[in-house]
This record gives C-alpha cells, structure tokens and sequence, in this order.
C-alpha cells in the first residue's frame, strides 16, 4: 500500500452526491440551438473562421486557436452557423461574451475523423498537435489547455503522472460517474499521455468515498503499471496543490507550477478527451455533466453538447423553477451562479446545481469575526484567514500580502466554517482584485515616470544642440568680421564678397536658423517697440499737459522703452550686418510710420554695407556719443527737478551704459584705423 | 423570476457565534453548581444580578451606537462575559459592585472598542481588575467554603447583594492568601493548621477547579477551541511551581497541584485564556500566548503583590496578542520553510 500524506486544514461538508447517481451517464441530445463562447479556456481566446450563414459539420472547427495557449472551438453537431455575437455566458461576472451560435440541422452528420491507429508511432509533436487541435482544455475546472500543460520542457523532466479522479465537491458526480463507466477510456487516455510525458509512475488519485470507481479503476489498470491510489475523503483534496501534496508529500511552490517539483496534473475527463481525440479522431465537443439539487426531480448525469444551454439539461432532469432561488454552475462550494438558466455550459462545466432554498438557504447577514481561528483551522493554505480578513476589511493590502493573500485558492472552507457567516472568501476575491488594480496602476505611474523622464532628456538634448547650433552661428558671424577686418578697407573683391554670402548663409542654414524669419523677428520688435514709444510719448505728452501725478512714472516708461528700441535697433542692425542679404525685396511704398521706420533703416543698412569699417565704427561712435550726450542732459534735469530716486537710478544707469560703449566704439574704431 | 447572485461558497457548516455562546455558558454550569455547593448561593446572586445588568448595558450601547438590539444582543456574548464576571466576583458582593465590574466590562472593554471581535482586552477581566483595584477590600473578601463555616441561606444571598448594609457576612483568608502571608510554617504544618486548605488546591476551590475542568474538556470536545493555549498555560504554571516547590519548606510556593487546582487557574485556564477575541490566533501564537500567561500566573501569585493573578496575567498577555500575532504566521502552503526546505 502506498503511503499517502494528509494536507493542513479541509473540511466536511455534507456529500450529497448519491442523487445524482442512480442511474447511468444518459445523451442529452442536440437541442435546436447552440452557444459556442470563444473563450472557455484559460488564454488567448479563438478566433471565428466560419461566416454567418455557413454550414458546418459535427467536429469540424469554427473558431482556430489564436497563440501558444490557445484552443480551438468546434461545431457540436451539423447546422448553420446562424449568428456571431455576443451572448450572456457563464462567468461569475454575469457579463456577454462572443459566442458563434449554431442552429442545429437534425442531422447531425460527422465530418470525417482521423483517427490514429497506433500512437506509438507518431511523433509526440504530432499527438500533442492533435491534441491542441481537438480543443482539449482542462476539465477539472481551470480550462488550461492541455497540450500547453503537456509540452515538457527537457531540463525538467516529469516524474509523477496524476490523474485526478478525487472529485471532492460536493454533489459533482461526473468523474464518479466517468470513472464508473469509462474506466477503461481513462486508462487509455492515461496511457497516451504516460507515453507523451514518459514519468516514472502515474497515479490516480480517488477518494475513498468512491468504491464503485475505485473497483473499476483497478480492473482497468491492472497490468498497465498505473497505480490507483486511494485517501482519505476531505475537501478540498481534489484542488491540484492538496491532490499533489496527499500524493507525493511535496508542494508546489508558491507562484510556481506542478511541473517545478516533476509533477503534471490532469483531470480524469481530460484524459478521456485526449484518447477520444487520439484514437477516434474526435475533438472535445461533449461532456458529462451533473445535473443535480432539489430543484430537479430526476438528478442524473448527462453527456451533453458543448454550447448546450443550462435550461435544456435542467427541462431533461425536470426543473422545477419555483423551487429554485439560484442557479450554480459549478459546486456547492466553488461554483458561481449564473444569472440567467439559457447561458451554456462550456468545456469546464461539470455541474449545474438547482438547490431549493431549504437546500442551500441565502447567507444570513454576517456578524462580527471574533476571531475564533476555525477558519485558520479549515484553510489548505495554512493561511491565517481571520488576519486576511482583518487586513481586507481594512484595506491594509501590504499587511495582506504579506500574510500570503495570493497563495488563497479560494476554496470556500474557511467561510464554510465561519460560525459568523462572514462571507471571506468574497473579501479575498475583492482584496486581490484590488491589489492587482494598485499593482497596474504603479506599473502605469512608473511607465509615465519613465516617459516623462524620456521626454526631459531628449528636451535637454535639444536645447544642447540648439546652443551648439547658436555658437556656431555666432562663430561663423566671427569668422566672417575677422575676413572683412583682414581684408581691411581695401574694396572688396565683389565675387569673394559673394562667395563668403553664401558661405554665411549656407552656414547659417546648416545650422538650422532660418535667417529671413530671424530677421523679420527683429524687424517686428523694433516696429512694436516704436509703436510702443509712440504710445508711451502720446499718453507723457497728455499727463504733462494734465499736470498729473503719474508723469514721472510715464516719463521713466518712455525712457526704458526708447533704451529698448535702441536695442532692438542695434541688434536689427548687427544682425543685418552679420547677414547682408544681396535681394532684399526693393522697398515698397511706405505708408506707415513703422514701414517708413524699416526703410530707413534697411536704407541705412544698405550705406552701411558701401562705407569701410573705419567709417563705420566713427558713425556708429558719433551716434553713441550723441545719445550719450542726451542722456547726460536728462540726468542732469532730473536732478535738478528733485526728481524721484529710482528714476534718477535709471537715468545714471543708462548714462553709465552708453558710456560704456562709447568707449568700446572708440577702441574699435582706433582699430579699424590701425589696420 | 430573476435568479440570485452571490458568490461561492454557497454552503455553509452548522457552526454559529451565538451556538458557540451558548455552549460556553453550558459549559460554565459544572463550575457554578461546586461553588453554590460549597459557597452557597452567593455566586447564583452574582451571575443573575450581572446577567441582568450586562444584558442593559449591550442593549444601551447598542441602541447609542445605533446598531440593530435583537441581531446583536441574539449572540449571547454579554451573558458570556457577565457569567464570567459574575464567577470571578465573591460571593455575596454588593449590587453596586457588580454593576461597576458591569459596567466597565461592556461599556469600556467592549463597545469602546467598537462592540464584540474588536475588543483588545478579555472584557470580564477587565472588570475585575478595575474592582480589584477600586475596592480592594470587597473584592479579596470570599466567604468560607461549607465545612469551615455557616453558609447563608438564597435570602441571605439575595440581602447580600441588594442591601448589603443590612447584611453582616462573615469573610475567610483564601489558600492562596495564607500562602502568600506564610512566612514561617511547612507546607505540610500550614495545611494542617488551615481547614480551608482541603486536600490538595482549597476547600471547595479544589471541586470548583475540577468542575471547570471537566467544563472546559467538553467545550475542547465540541471544538469551540483547541487546546494549545490552556494546555501550554496550565503545563507552564505545573513547571514553574514544580520548579519552586522546594519540597515543602516554609519558603515553598506551594506544590503543582495546589496551584492547579487552586484560585481561578482552571476557571482561567478554560474561560478566559481561550477567549478568541482578545488572544493570539495562530497554533504558535496560542502556545506561546498560554505559557506567558502561566508563567506570569505563577510570577505574581509568589513575587507580586494580589494573591492570585490570572486577571493580570490576561490582560498583560491581551497586550502581546499582536505582537505574538506578528512573528507566529504559520507557513503557508508552497513557500519555504526556514532553512529552505519545503
């Protein structure tokens, strides 16, 4: 006898399963309407191939498999493919889904199968493709397709194969029932994989509370080499992690898979599908299901189509819908209610449970937790559930994290035992959702961090290079002073005038400035600084003419607004200099003050270009010293007026500037003479 | 008709909140039956008296803080306290003794807190130890056990408690009391110069604590708690006493057994240190929260300064509880032992 290890916490709920087993897995028919989700996997949902309108044969595919883990969906009997739309499915979010619906012909005429006369040999690439591509998934519960879970990888070599015939739902009868009849479907179907995976021993795992599957199975394995291993009834000893820790006294990793410790995990009616798929050629489109509670008079297990609705198997058991308050799909225990009876039950569907409401009475309202710890005692998890609570219940997500939130497989035994009726398993539910949305959101606030940091690089980079662009610039503008000083006053040879134009100007474009826009930039300032000073002068003039107190304030306005259009001037004229541009448009009839204003000094410009830079610079010091001169004037008035302390800073500043310049004009022009 | 939606699981075990009440109520009854016996009817008074009072106070603190009287009052846990009070009180208190204890234990210890699982401290311990402290000399005044003096009659017991003026009772040292003032007698010459030492742990405190053993092995029996924190605090008190014992000198302690079956050890041990609310949760947490609690039992009984101290031991115990809860998780399914292994 194989030793067989006991789990931490379970529970023992009342079994109830007797009901649904007195009599044989009956056909449920093909009702006159399939619904077939594109999602009854977990994974990449699959994609419709067929069009509304089109006929389709029994088995033969009408949505392929889109990615790795991905499965295909196919037609359970012959029809129409009569709409591809999104219908209510089941799903604990009672939300739509796509779904290819198919109205059934009557006919129900096979497509041609290929079969596999002997496995052996065929390449284990091909049958794992035949069995991706007859759509098997998961049966247990999961749906993780099956071939994505067969694929061994080499460095991890599998040593334990497990069949899970435990079943420990209550009510659920279906693999009872499968293991009772199909024994010998399960041990070929156990042999193919054995003979895919090669472990060193397959196992399969039935709870003790199952004596007729467990003599059967044993019949039908005998001389194959595969054990039946028989523990001890407890819920929840048919959760993969329990059923592999009774098995081989290991545990899965947390956040890892059975394969880490060499094991792979299969449901009984997985391994039936595979050796359908295999020897009969035929794709998963039916299965068994229990269709059980008061709610029905004659509890029984039906094969049933893929895409059959709920309502047409619960009218075959003989609903009673006035006794039935909720509808579950699924068990007593981990099953959802669904919120319509005309979803479909899909390839995960074991159970469709109709409970009266003496049955499976609503919760009463929860009391406080008073921490008795027989939740801690129940958990599989080893969790300390009544703390998960409390962290929950206070949104303290971190506390709950680090209390294992997420190795919780919301078995429901906790809240099973919870002499407080506290609905625990649903704060679990709510807590990881929340911590999943806090985790997405930080990788959404990282990712834009990330953005924004990206985006203040490259705008420095730009800066960077614009400042390299600008010394450039102002190197080439240097460069070109230092030729025309070399060349001194001698006339310039026309066309090394011209060539050094376009180098300049090329110059310039190369580095990006655009030199007509830059020298309409200055042309707009000087205009709107003169508009300015006009302004400003009509409205001194006026408050002079008033006597009002605000006099000194305009005046000291007029003063900085004419220094800034001396400036703007200057630079107009320094950068006209820099870039004499040989086709100025011819000057066209001024009929502004401001016009008149760039003419001049396009004028002025344009006599400078003919005069020497000894010329020049004696002008440019003669208009200096001239301004200067004003401005010496000016202070002098305000001082002797008494006027304000700050407009005599202002004036005394300005003062201080243009004899700054003066001086540099002078230098430059004694240079200009020197050379 | 629209089908219900709720969320798995849809089945739900026969255990209740106000079913485990009740069995710890019932179980309390051996204990009380042993003390009337050998106390006489003084401990009924108490526990009808506080019963009353505690079941007021809810209701007043319920109906101030708004919430609904029959859901919450239906889950017994104000009789538990006040039946737990009104056995840790001596017989033939005062009424207004017992409403203060009353009072602190539901008003302060309990709706305070915000009501019944979010209450820090063991509520009847509470009470007691604010009497303990505010009425010294009622709350150390126990009557003689039958067998060393007269026993007052129910009416007796019932003037007792309501015209405690009227009242002349007649008081008696405890076994731990004369333990603690002995300072120059054997054991075993001590034993026979007190009557009320009985046999092994007091004249009727030994029956008592036999009773709320038997009690507490059935509430253990039912499930309604697991042994680790009474066993680990009744094997640490054996420990410490064994340690102490000195075999019997006139410096002794006093022997395991007395300290077992003396005081409120079992009463404590099965009553109070079980109270879930108020402990550490995990199966460490509960053996550590246990063997602190008896140690500190022992510790004051022979070191402090009250002859019996399971109320402080509690609630100084109560104060660890998060801390314990803290570094005691159990490892949970999948993730590494320490070492490494799985």
């Amino acid at each position: 006898m194989r030793k067989v290890f006991d789990f931490h916490g379970g529970i023992h709920p009342a079994e109830n399963k007797h009901q649904s087993l007195r009599t044989p897995i009956a056909s449920a028919g093909v009702p006159a309407e399939l619904i077939l989700p594109l999602s009854q996997h977990i994974g990449a949902p699959a994609e419709p191939i067929v069009e509304v309108g089109q006929r389709v044969l029994k088995g033969q595919v009408v949505a392929a498999a889109s990615g790795f883990v991905s499965v295909p969906v196919h037609a359970p009997t012959s029809g129409q493919v009569t709409a591809i739309e999104d219908r209510l499915i089941a799903h604990p979010s009672g939300l739509s889904a796509p779904c290819i619906v198919i109205t059934s012909d009557g006919l129900d005429q096979w497509q041609e199968c290929q079969p596999v006369a002997d496995y052996h040999s065929v390449d284990k690439a091909d049958l794992l493709a035949r069995i991706r591509d007859a759509g098997i998934a998961g049966m247990g519960g999961a749906g993780f397709p099956t071939a994505v879970k067969l694929t061994v990888k080499p460095q991890a070599p599998i040593a334990t194969l497990i069949l899970n015939g435990t079943e420990c739902e209550p009510y659920i009868t279906a693999d009872d029932i499968l293991m009772r009849e199909r024994a010998q479907h399960i041990i070929e179907g156990a042999q193919i994989l054995s003979h895919l995976i090669e472990p060193s021993e397959v196992l399969i795992g039935i709870e003790d509370n199952k004596p007729e599957s467990i003599a059967a199975m044993q019949v039908a394995a005998q001389g194959t080499g595969i054990e039946i291993v028989v523990f001890p009834t407890k819920y929840p000893s048919g959760g993969e992690k329990q059923l592999i820790e009774i098995l081989t006294g290991k545990q899965v990793p947390s956040g890892g898979l059975p394969a880490d410790i060499g094991v792979i995990c299969q449901n009984v009616g997985s391994a039936v599908a595979v050796r359908d798929a295999i020897l009969e050629g035929k794709p998963l489109i039916s299965r068994v299901v229990t269709v059980t509670g008061e709610a029905v008079e004659e509890p029984q297990n039906l094969e049933a189509l893929i895409g059959t609705p709920m309502s047409y198997l619960l009218q075959t058991a003989g609903y009673q819908a006035a006794k039935n308050q909720r509808l579950i799909m699924g068990g007593p225990m981990m099953g959802f209610t669904v919120p319509d009876a005309d979803v479909p039950i899909v390839k995960t569907t074991n159970c469709i449970l109709a409970p009266s409401a003496a049955e499976l009475p609503a919760p009463p309202p929860a009391q406080p937790c008073i921490r008795c710890g027989m939740c801690a005692e129940a958990c599989p998890a080893s969790l300390l559930p009544q703390q998960l609570f409390w962290f929950a219940q206070g949104k303290e997500f971190e506390k709950a994290e680090q209390h294992n939130l997420f190795d919780c497989i919301e078995c429901g035994a906790c809240s099973y035992v919870c002499p407080s009726t506290i609905p625990l398993v649903q704060y679990y539910r709510a807590a990881k959702a929340e911590v999943i949305q806090i985790r997405q959101d930080a990788e959404k606030s990282e990712h834009s961090r990330l953005r924004f940091e990206a985006r203040q690089a490259r705008k420095e980079r730009e800066e960077a290079e614009k400042e390299a662009k600008r010394a450039a610039r102002k190197k080439a503008a240097e460069e070109k002073a230092r030729l025309a000083a070399e060349q001194g006053d001698a006339q310039e040879d026309p066309i090394q005038a011209a060539i050094e134009r376009a180098k300049a100007k090329k110059a310039a474009q190369a580095s990006g400035g655009d030199a007509e826009s830059e020298l309409e930039k200055l042309e707009k300032l000087v205009i709107t600084t003169r508009k300015r000073l006009e302004t400003a002068s009509t409205k001194l003039e006026a408050a002079k003419a008033e006597g009002s107190e605000h006099v000194d304030a305009l005046q000291l306005g007029v003063d900085k607004t004419s220094a800034k259009l001396a400036a703007a001037e200057q630079a107009l004229h320094a950068y006209q200099q820099a870039n004499p541009s040989p086709d100025i448009p011819a000057p066209a009839a001024p009929d502004d003050a401001a016009q008149a204003a760039i003419e001049r000094a396009m004028a002025a410009r344009q006599a400078d270009a003919a005069k020497s830079p000894e010329e020049k610079a004696r002008e440019s010091l003669q208009k200096l010293e001239a301004r200067l001169a004003k401005s010496e004037a000016r202070l002098q008035e305000g001082r002797a007026a008494g006027e304000e302390e700050k407009i005599i800073i202002a004036l005394e500043s300005t003062v201080e500037r243009l004899r700054e310049k003066v001086a540099a004009g002078k230098a430059q022009l004694k240079q200009a003479e020197t050379c | 008709m629209s089908l219900m939606r709720i969320t798995s699981p849809h089945a739900h075990g026969p255990s209740r909140t106000s079913r485990v009440m009740q069995q710890v109520l019932l179980a309390t009854l051996p204990g009380v039956i042993v003390l009337t016996h050998f106390f006489g009817f003084g401990t009924l008074v108490n526990i009808f008296w506080a019963g009353i009072l505690a079941v007021a106070f809810e209701a007043l603190a319920l109906k101030l803080r708004k919430r609904p009287l029959g859901f919450y009052l239906g889950d017994y846990s104000a009789l538990v306290t006040a039946v737990l009070l009104g056995i840790a009180l001596p017989p033939y208190s005062p009424w207004w003794l017992i409403a203060v204890g009353i009072a602190s234990a539901i008003l302060l210890a309990k709706h305070l807190y915000g009501g019944l699982g979010y209450n820090p401290f063991n509520p009847a311990m509470v009470g007691y130890v604010v009497l303990l402290i505010s009425f010294p000399v009622q709350m150390t005044s126990w009557a003689p056990p039958r067998g060393a003096g007269e026993l007052p009659g129910l009416i007796d017991a019932l003037q007792a408690c309501f015209l405690p003026a009227s009242f002349d009772g007649v008081t008696m040292a405890t076994p731990l009391d004369l333990l603690k003032q002995n300072d120059s007698l054997l054991m075993e010459d001590l034993w026979q110069a007190n009557p009320q030492f009985g046999r092994w742990g007091g004249l009727g405190w030994e029956w008592a604590s036999i009773a709320f053993l038997a009690g507490g092995l059935w509430l253990l029996y039912q499930r309604v708690f697991t042994w680790h924190a009474p066993l680990s605090m009744l094997a640490t008190l054996t420990l410490m006493a064994a340690l102490f014992y000195d075999g019997g000198s006139s410096a002794s302690g006093g022997s395991p057994l007395f300290h077992l079956l003396s005081g409120a050890t079992m009463f404590g041990a099965f009553f109070i240190v079980t109270d879930p609310v108020s402990s550490a949760v995990s199966v460490r947490g509960r053996l550590i929260y246990g063997a602190l609690i008896g140690l500190l039992v022992y510790l004051i009984r022979i070191f402090g300064n009250y002859p019996d101290a399971v109320a402080f031991a509690v609630l100084i115990m109560n104060l660890a509880a998060p801390f314990i809860d803290q570094y005691t998780q159990p490892r949970t399914y999948g993730h590494a032992r320490q070492g490494g292994d799985r």
